[in-house]
């Protein structure tokens, strides 16, 4: 057994002797005696390889994405992630390193992150990026907080199509702010109702929060609803899925004021919903009120190009209570990943990512809802579409399930009037093999009933 | 020479991937919704490798060096933890997939949700929050909750001490808390007296680090908690000190109503270069019904339930403050604080706290009469010093910082906590050996001599970096937070 401590019983008394204190009991003597050494009740050590032993047991409890087909997004994504990324990742340099609060001796992470920042403003076509937030949901909620800062106005409107726990997050961040939160409509084709919009804003509203594509896989006309945004002086708030951004056009180039999303796609993998990335872009003239850290280029006294973290008085350890956000320790490891990424697959390979997911999904849709007793609902899609079931969800996916394939996203919880319909999702990981295998299948449990 | 940035490598039309031909028919893209140029690098896997590599070399790491940083825990990570996390049937697993298909999951979640609860005396977790301040934030609103639960609205102020990290008045400020600064009394503890005098129907709790930022264990903690319990206020206990604590006492015997704990330090899951973390949060029996959801659940045996499903995610909380991040927390941090508590069990933890505070005075003792101790007793796992008596000979507290860099060292923490002038954070850890404390307290040392007798030489550090010190003021006054082009390198 080793707790990787390198004190012997000699070095401790050698320890212990210059100080002139008996024992390392001692030391504890502060603590009140009768809470002292209370005793846990843990399970006894174990060997490295009793340890992978066991660990090796838990995960071969779950039914891994290498041997199963997967048709699941709904926020967390089965993406190609390139052998280079966890290479580097693996860096003890990296991974062992704490925030970059010494600039000499952090130059590798505070460059990365000022190119991760740079690739960001790419992607999402904003100003400004910072070096992350804990992941898409904490970063809409977020949004709407500095959304509400910037315009000294506290309601924010969010679309009903965006994604359901993001939207709860929304809430949970703002419970205690006195801001008040209203949902959008949905229209007839799945994206958000533009006229429900125009009727809930008013100069009351700091922002219009929206997703593109929404939940739902549907694009939203994102022109439109930042001219109803800003007509009443209100911000555009866009969730993205950066992966979409190799294909479909900017937010930042369609008037979004704060761009935000879940950037796991770019290079890491579902891990069971985490790690996760938050994407966090916006205006350079709100760059004050933003939330997290920011990486700058600067020079040494000789002239010579270096990083450092910048503008921190508007964070946590400077400002206190009055910081824009409480965020410390962001998801540096997982922007390390998503810069390697974007640099890897770059300009060509992101827009492939793209372009096969969107004909794959497409290929999908068409070959499911080609099966009597299944529809397609709603308008056009990206990589993700939603499909009315001839039985119920849980009933297909349970089949799918028996065939070994993991199926879709169960509307019927989150969108009552979706009851009966499964969201699925279709990446470049899935093969025409696997496509056709899950219509085939869907097509027996329809012909079984 | 620095390392270009990689917008200045590559060239056009060269490709740093391989991806498969399309194998089903194309369908029609929108073409009004396309974008015409996407303006990232065009690199080959080789050029991209180097890059990254390079830039790794320039930074300093646990696994190239002494990394002392106060209250950041930079212990040793043990390269298992980065192999059982890559199991595919750890990482290769949807979030949305069914209960009954990650088993295993949701074991060693709730497995480690248990280990937790009986590590810190506080019996229901959440594993959500995936840092420390994202904790703070889920343990004030659960605070906040649990006061308008009792019709106690009147509850708006948090009570902060002065040696606070600053994320503890920044996530009460996000609950919609008026913050209050605590003073710390002589020995630099709590000042009770001015507890005592402000702790009344308008304060909803007390956040507190315990150990605190100095170091120091809280003399009075029952005393303390027993004012606060009084009179309807909760204790916030920030844990990000827990590896004093680990097997020596549980904070939710001695008061703590909610306590947060970084994995990624105590637990030692890595730090990542800033997160991802871990910030699993802990609370007492009646205050778990306020947890976000969902929390990892088991069915008794025997149960209507099928056996698939012995393990699973309990939505149904209906006084839950709501769900904190978009899943169920960084599920890959949680394994390795798995492994790393497996490995160790009751009796290597508590060898973790010992060791840590053993190392910790060791080095305050070595320094004692070099630098100024401003509470001079005996410490937990951290020990802070002031460098005012360098200061009044022009050697300040980051000036000695930048002269550890060139003598092999990552500095302590600096100029925190905030009620200490000059203040140097040292925290060793229990990973370090007597050899690697002897040669930092000779670095140390050597650098006190050197304020006196040459403190230009120390003024000009760090002269090993491959940069000096930069200009943050002009990184401040003219932000460049993206690369625009045309800023050729220099040299």
């Amino acid at each position: 057994m080793s707790s990787y401590i390198p004190n012997t019983a000699a070095d401790r008394a050698r320890m212990l002797d210059a100080m002139g204190v008996d024992s390392v009991e001692e030391l504890f003597d502060v603590i009140p005696a009768e809470k002292r050494y209370p005793g846990l009740a843990l399970p006894g050590p174990l060997s490295e390889i009793e340890v992978r032993r066991l660990l090796r047991g838990l995960a071969e409890k779950n039914a891994d994405l290498d041997h199963h087909p997967c048709f699941l997004g709904a926020g967390s994504y089965h993406h190609f992630i390139p052998s280079v990324v966890d290479h580097i990742v693996r860096r003890g340099e990296f991974y062992t390193a704490y925030t970059p609060y010494q600039p000499e001796v952090s130059q590798g992470t505070l460059t990365s992150i000022y190119e991760f920042q740079t690739m960001v403003c790419a992607l999402t076509g904003m100003d400004v990026a910072n070096a992350s937030m804990y992941d898409g949901a904490t970063a809409l909620a977020e949004a709407g907080l500095m959304a509400a800062r910037v315009t000294r106005r506290y309601r924010l409107l969010v679309a009903a199509s965006s994604h359901p726990t993001h939207r709860r997050v929304l809430r949970t961040y703002t419970q205690g702010m006195g801001i008040e939160i209203q949902e959008v409509r949905r229209s007839e084709d799945g994206s958000i109702d533009a006229s429900h919009a125009e009727e809930l804003l008013d100069d009351g509203v700091a922002a219009l929060m929206v997703q593109n594509p929404n939940f739902l896989g549907c694009l939203e006309d994102l022109a439109l609803l930042s001219d109803l945004a800003h007509a009443v002086g209100a911000l555009l708030v866009v969730s993205v899925d950066p992966v979409a951004l190799g294909l479909f056009k900017a937010p930042g180039d369609l008037s979004a004021d704060i761009v935000v999303g879940e950037g796991q796609s770019l290079g890491s993998p579902p891990s069971y919903g985490g790690p996760c990335l938050g994407l966090f872009a916006c205006r350079e003239k709100h760059l004050r009120q933003m939330p997290g850290r920011l990486v700058g280029m600067t020079t040494d006294a000789k002239g010579r190009r270096g990083f450092v973290l910048t503008l921190q008085p508007r964070e946590q350890h400077i400002r206190r209570e009055k910081a824009t956000s409480n965020i410390c320790s962001n998801e540096a490891l997982v922007a390390l990943a998503a810069a390697v990424y974007m640099a890897v697959m770059g300009k060509q390979g992101l827009r492939q990512v793209a372009e096969l997911s969107y004909h794959k999904a497409h290929y999908a849709a068409e070959g499911i809802a080609a099966v009597p007793g299944y529809e397609r609902l709603l308008g056009a899609f990206f990589k993700e579409f939603v499909i009315r079931t001839p039985v119920s969800p849980s009933v297909v996916n349970g089949r799918l399930w028996d065939r070994g394939i993991i199926g879709g996203y169960d509307l019927t919880a989150e969108y009552p009037d979706l009851t009966g319909c499964l969201l699925f999702c279709v990446t470049e990981m899935n093969t025409k093999n696997e496509i056709d295998g899950l219509v085939e299948v869907l097509k027996e449990i329809a012909e079984e009933g | 020479m620095m390392q270009p940035l990689l917008f200045e490598l590559g060239s056009p039309g060269r490709a740093g991937y391989s991806l498969p031909e399309l194998d089903v028919p194309a369908s029609g893209l929108p073409l009004d919704l396309l974008r015409e140029e996407l303006p990232l690098p065009e690199l080959t896997e080789r050029e991209v490798v180097q890059h990254f590599t390079r830039l790794s070399q320039l930074n300093f790491s646990v696994d190239t060096g002494f990394y002392p940083l106060g209250s950041c825990t930079m212990k040793y990570n043990p390269k298992m933890h980065e192999e059982v996390a890559r199991y595919a049937g750890f990482t290769q697993i949807h979030p949305w997939q069914h209960e009954s298909t990650v088993q295993g999951a949701l074991q060693l979640m709730y497995e480690l949700q248990k280990y937790l609860a009986e590590i810190t005396g506080l019996p229901a977790v959440s594993l959500e929050p995936v840092a420390g301040a994202h904790g703070e934030l889920t343990g004030m609103l659960i605070i906040r909750a649990h006061h308008l639960a009792r019709g106690e609205e009147s509850r708006t102020t948090v009570l902060v001490p002065d040696s606070a990290h600053g994320t503890n008045p920044a996530s009460a400020a996000m609950c919609g808390y008026r913050v209050a600064t605590l003073l710390s009394d002589q020995r630099g503890n709590i000042d009770v007296c001015e507890l005592d005098r402000l702790m009344d129907q308008s304060v909803a709790g007390l956040m507190l680090t315990n150990p605190n930022t100095l170091g120091l264990f809280e003399e009075h903690i029952l005393q303390v908690a027993e004012i606060v319990h009084g009179r309807g206020g909760l204790i916030y206990c920030d844990g990000a000190n827990m590896n004093a604590l680990l097997g020596i006492a549980k904070p939710g015997e001695l008061g703590a109503d909610v306590l947060h704990l970084n994995l990624h330090k105590t637990f030692s899951t890595p730090h990542g270069g800033g997160g991802p973390g871990g910030g699993a949060t802990a609370v007492t029996d009646e205050l778990s019904a306020f947890l976000p959801t969902p929390v990892v659940a088991c069915r008794e045996p025997g149960g209507a339930d099928a056996q698939d499903v012995k393990y699973y995610l309990d939505y149904d909380r209906p006084g839950s403050i709501g769900p904190v991040s978009g899943f169920y927390g960084n599920f890959g941090v949680m394994v390795k604080a798995y492994a790393y508590l497996r490995s160790l069990g009751e009796s290597g933890l508590r060898e973790v706290a010992e060791n840590a505070v053993l190392n910790a005075n060791y080095i305050l003792h070595q320094l004692r009469g070099y630098y100024d101790l401003p509470y001079d007793r005996s410490c937990l796992h951290e020990c802070v010093f002031s460098g005012k008596v360098q200061a009044k000979l022009g050697v300040h507290t980051l000036d000695i910082a930048k002269r550890l860099i060139d003598l092999g060292f990552h500095p302590p923490t600096v100029y925190f906590p905030l009620n200490v002038d000059e203040a140097l954070m040292i925290e060793p850890t229990e990973t370090e050996s007597i050899a690697t404390l002897d040669a930092f307290v000779a670095a140390m040392r050597q650098i006190a001599v050197e304020a006196e007798r040459d403190p230009e030489g120390v003024l000009g550090a760090p002269r090993t970096t491959p940069v000096g010190r930069l200009d943050e003021v002009g990184a401040a006054r003219k932000p460049n937070l993206r690369w625009h082009g045309n800023h050729l390198l220099e040299e």
